[in-house]
């Protein structure tokens, strides 16, 4: 049996997605910045799915700028809050510690260009305090970003009370829904959210296809300067097949949403369930306000890689936030952030179903992380110093 | 998966040697849970021979593969010669190990001497003359 259950990494594309993005590539391959008519067909093409993008947020079409994915919708946000907030000579970002890369990094980017950054910390549950966020806003904060649904651990932030609060005290308000577009059901308006990431690869469509939501009066400093397309904020000719299919992706994913999040969180519970019952374990993030599919849990005494690759042999596609598979030397910045210690937290594995997961699959994933955890802890001289009462127990 | 080689893998999935010696005559352990990779080692000395060999790791799929290569490349030998044991040899006879886990290897050779020398204080005649 194959089992894919790494949706939150990426997933694979609607077949109703590739059919719309196909003539895009061959028959109507004019440049949309083209006077004649095949260019016109190609910008039709791109003006109808900016609209239906556009809708499925309920934002307008020329909110929506198209980007080459969740990375460069979430720097350019990020850049485009600090030259405003440099403009009036605010200086101060405020953020949480477990946002994706694109995120810190460009934090960390802007801190070494002056700017004054706060994270705000989760609490065990991996969830964000609203009240935390507000006490960390300053008279000179440029900026707050918080992401809608964390990639590693599935939680599920207080978004539209975060809003609330950042429009209240005239503050832009980004956030990173690549997790959630798709997946939640989102509002820009209601949730007051004045910039917005979001990635097609994770709602079923195209990899290197995004979008930035920017509400209307946000000025935008363009990333890669050139020629005029998507109003002159993003040169370059636009992907127009991805962005096709993107929309198409999207309307589908937000047709079945709710149908999918009732079955898939049935089937996320089941799993919670069933590997909770492995000693010695522990399910990472809050087990309700966590997206539908997805399933973080650290297992005490063993190490993600090995037991990603194990998995892997069975034929069950997983990833893990042990040190070894980020390329670091540190485990999982979220796992550390949610107060899992290096010891536990290198031993961590992410199970992401997808729309289409079987309680069949469920019970393979159960049986075989059971097995391959067993065995990793026979061969583990830490689980031997656990067991014989050298170690202490963390979970 | 091309991230590691065959024999990388072939070790990974079949690690040789696992397991412990209770009566051992030298015992090391190396790395910590920190760094995410813990190696130990357990040693059978006869007539100044790697009789025997075991090992127990916590760690990734090249630190239980690098400790399986470690042990069979050092049973049966010399105790001098499991002693001049290095982390190349290991990643060489693994056919290679990507750069960012040439550490695992490292750890290879640091718990084989650290049981060699373990045994070295239990045995202090035969230690090697300083
Ligand atoms: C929360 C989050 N933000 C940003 C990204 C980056 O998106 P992309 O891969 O499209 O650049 C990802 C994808 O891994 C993500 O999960
Ligand atoms: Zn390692």
């Amino acid at each position: 049996m194959t089992v894919y259950a790494d949706n939150a990494a990426t997933t694979p594309m609607s077949e109703a997605a590739v059919a719309a993005m196909l003539p895009y590539l061959t028959e109507i391959s004019g440049n949309p910045s083209s006077l004649h008519s095949d260019g016109q067909r190609a910008k039709e093409a791109l003006e109808a799915a900016r609209a239906d993008v556009a809708a499925a947020l309920g934002a307008q079409p020329r909110e929506i700028l198209f980007t080459s994915g969740g990375s460069e919708a979430d720097n350019t946000a990020l850049r485009a809050a600090a030259v405003l907030g440099a403009e009036k000579g605010k200086r101060h970002l405020v953020s949480t510690a477990i946002e994706h890369h694109a995120v810190l990094h460009t934090l960390a980017a802007l801190e070494k260009e002056g700017f004054e950054v706060t994270l705000v910390p989760v609490g065990e549950s991996g969830i964000v305090d609203p009240a935390a966020v507000a006490a960390a806003i300053r008279e000179d904060t440029a900026l707050v970003s918080v992401m809608y649904a964390n990639n590693e651990i599935g939680t599920l932030q207080p978004v539209a009370e975060i809003g609330a609060i950042c429009r209240e005290k005239g503050v832009l308000f980004h956030t990173d829904a690549v997790q959630a577009v798709g997946r939640c059901p989102i509002d820009v308006n209601a949730e007051h959210i004045d910039l917005l990431s979001a990635s097609a690869h994770k709602f079923h469509g195209p990899k290197g296809v995004g979008f930035l939501y920017v509400r209307r009066g946000v000025k935008v400093t363009p990333l890669i300067a050139g020629g005029a397309q998507e109003r002159g904020l993003r040169a370059g000719t636009e992907n127009v097949g991805g962005i096709v299919a993107t929309a198409v992706a999207l309307k589908e994913a937000l047709a079945r949403r709710e149908e999918d999040a009732a079955r898939l969180t049935a089937l996320r519970d089941r799993l919670i369930e069933g590997l909770a019952a492995i000693p010695h374990s522990a399910l990472n993030g809050d087990p309700v306000r966590r997206l539908p599919g997805n399933v973080n849990f650290c297992f005490e005494g063993i190490e993600g890689e090995s037991l990603l690759l194990l998995l892997d042999d069975r034929g069950i596609r997983a990833s893990s936030g042990s040190a070894c598979t980020s390329g670091s030397l540190d485990p999982s910045h979220v796992l550390l952030a949610i107060g899992r210690v290096h010891d536990v937290a290198h031993g961590s594995l992410r199970l992401s179903l997808g729309e289409d997961a079987t309680g069949e699959e469920i019970d393979y994933l159960i049986a075989n992380v059971r097995e391959v955890v067993a065995y990793l802890r026979s061969i583990s001289p830490v689980w031997r110093d656990l067991q014989s009462g050298q170690g202490r127990f963390l979970l | 998966m091309a991230l590691y080689s065959d024999t990388v893998m072939d070790h990974f999935r079949n690690p040789r040697n696992v397991g412990v010696i209770e009566d051992a005559d030298g015992v090391g352990e190396v790395g910590n849970a920190k760094c995410g990779d813990i190696m130990k080692i357990y040693l059978k000395i006869e007539d100044d021979v790697v009789a025997d060999v075991k090992f127990e790791t916590f760690g990734c799929g090249s630190a239980i593969a690098s400790s399986s290569m470690a042990t069979e490349l050092i049973k049966g030998k010399p105790v001098a010669e499991a002693m001049a044991l290095t982390n190349r040899a290991v990643a060489e006879a693994l056919d290679g190990l990507p750069a960012h886990k040439l550490h695992c290897s490292v750890l290879a050779e640091e718990a084989i001497r650290s049981a060699l020398e373990d045994y070295y204080r239990k045995h202090p005649e035969k230690a090697p003359e300083k």
